[in-house]
């Protein structure tokens, strides 16, 4: 029985990675939609991390792990659930907003489970902007980063995703 | 600027991702035009409402620990050579192992060393297969989906049953290679534990043992013919129990 030794590799991991953890599950556990499978996510996520630590150039390393967690997500997603992914044609992406639809969807008091499944109901790439912008808080440029995406087309998304959710929770009466 | 010309910058208005002119040029339009100004407050709001909601999900602590574990397990697979200074977390971990250590010394006589190299070689299976794509290649809680498919993939029947009655749930199925040889891997859970029992013909009668390894416990077990070496991150109490089923 060996004993566990502190390597180089394990420190750098313990900087880059771990106090991102939290960070990582979050993304994996809306991406995939139950727990056993963001665990999953989540660990071989992780793993990678640890081979690639000596890609990492310095930077911001949530960004970097978040990337990382996205890419085995979809990895993931392809092999075990193809039909989640849902493409999104992106020249429909640009229409303009009804800002009539939009003016009275003021909501106060959205109860936290009709949120939770209104984010669930989104298509994948709109829910990811809308959990990297407004539950970890990345910027622009850093959800276009994870996302692998331009910035105007996480603008883009982004606008959607949240026009989605309000008709949402518009539909669901949960407004004032 | 118009509000044809405002509503695609009101979401990075809101973000705060504008730069400063065209933000002016928001800031005055929102002054005079009352449709805007409730569409930016409805934005403001979905946000507001987000952030309250606290709908982020957190890492389970057997998630993490099972993250170092792997972590500290790969390291060790490719003999990185020790270094001095152990942060708190290795240092848990080394306690953890140091614990497992004397178990195992209380479990089975040292020096069986065909034993530890099989004990290690199930725990890299294991480990691996807990890698998302790798756990299953079939995937049915239904044990008659599963033992079929092993079918002419293997030259043995295994014996596949459900223990979900015993909290045991059989989740899957996939082809391994253990010992120089293809065996089944029957997947298991319990509660948040996934247990892999691999199986294949006992070749000598050997006696079961039990050892706790690198954070995981391996249970060898000979039952009708086929052999059985179960892996998880269990507690050796109620893996003992897993194995007893079959």
């Amino acid at each position: 029985m060996q004993t566990m030794s502190a390597t180089d590799p394990q420190r750098q991991f313990e900087q880059v990675v771990v106090p991102h953890l939290d960070a990582a599950y979050n993304l994996a556990r809306w991406l995939a939609g139950n727990d056993h499978d963001a665990e999953d996510i989540a660990q071989e996520a992780s793993l990678r991390a640890f081979r690639f630590l000596g890609g990492f150039r310095g930077g911001n390393s949530r960004s970097w792990l978040l990337t990382i967690v996205r890419n085995t997500a979809y990895t993931w997603l392809k092999q075990n659930r193809p039909q989640a992914i849902v493409s999104i044609a992106e020249d429909e992406l640009h229409e303009i907003e009804d800002p009539d639809a939009m003016k009275n969807h003021s909501l106060h008091h959205a109860d936290r489970d009709v949120l939770r499944a209104a984010l669930e109901d989104l298509p994948t790439e709109f829910r990811e902007v809308l959990i990297l912008r407004e539950l970890e808080g990345l910027s622009y440029k850093e959800i276009s980063e994870v996302a692998d995406a331009p910035i105007g087309t996480v603008m883009s998304r982004l606008a959607r995703a949240r026009k989605q959710l309000q008709d949402f929770l518009a539909k669901k009466g949960d407004l004032q | 600027m118009n509000c044809q010309e405002i509503h695609p910058l009101l979401h990075a208005y809101v973000d705060s991702e504008l730069d400063l002119m065209p933000s002016l040029e928001v800031d005055r339009h929102l002054q005079h035009c009352a449709a805007c100004a409730a569409m930016k407050r409805s934005l403001e709001s979905l946000r507001g409402n987000l952030r309250r909601a606290d709908l982020a999900y957190r890492a389970p602590s057997n998630l993490r620990a099972r993250i170092l574990q792997s972590v500290a397990a790969e390291t060790e697979e490719k003999e990185i050579p020790q270094r001095a200074s152990r942060p708190w977390v290795w240092q848990l971990l080394a306690l953890g192992s140091l614990g497992f250590a004397v178990f195992t010394l209380m479990l089975q006589p040292p020096g069986n060393s065909s034993n530890d190299r099989l004990a290690d070689e199930a725990i890299s299976s294991h480990v691996r297969s807990l890698m998302a794509s790798h756990l299953m290649d079939v995937v049915s809680t239904d044990q008659h989906t599963v033992k079929p498919w092993f079918n002419g993939k293997i030259d043995f029947a295994p014996e596949v049953k459900d223990f979900a009655a015993k909290g045991f749930p059989l989740i899957g199925g996939r082809m391994d290679y253990l010992e120089d040889q293809t065996v089944a891997a029957l997947v298991y859970q319990r509660n948040k534990h996934t247990i892999n029992a691999f199986v294949w013909p006992a070749k000598t009668a050997t006696p079961t043992t039990i050892q706790a390894r690198r954070g995981y416990t391996v249970i060898n077990r000979d039952v009708n013919g086929l052999h059985y070496c179960i892996v998880s991150d269990l507690n050796g109490t109620e893996l003992q129990e897993f194995a007893n089923l079959f």
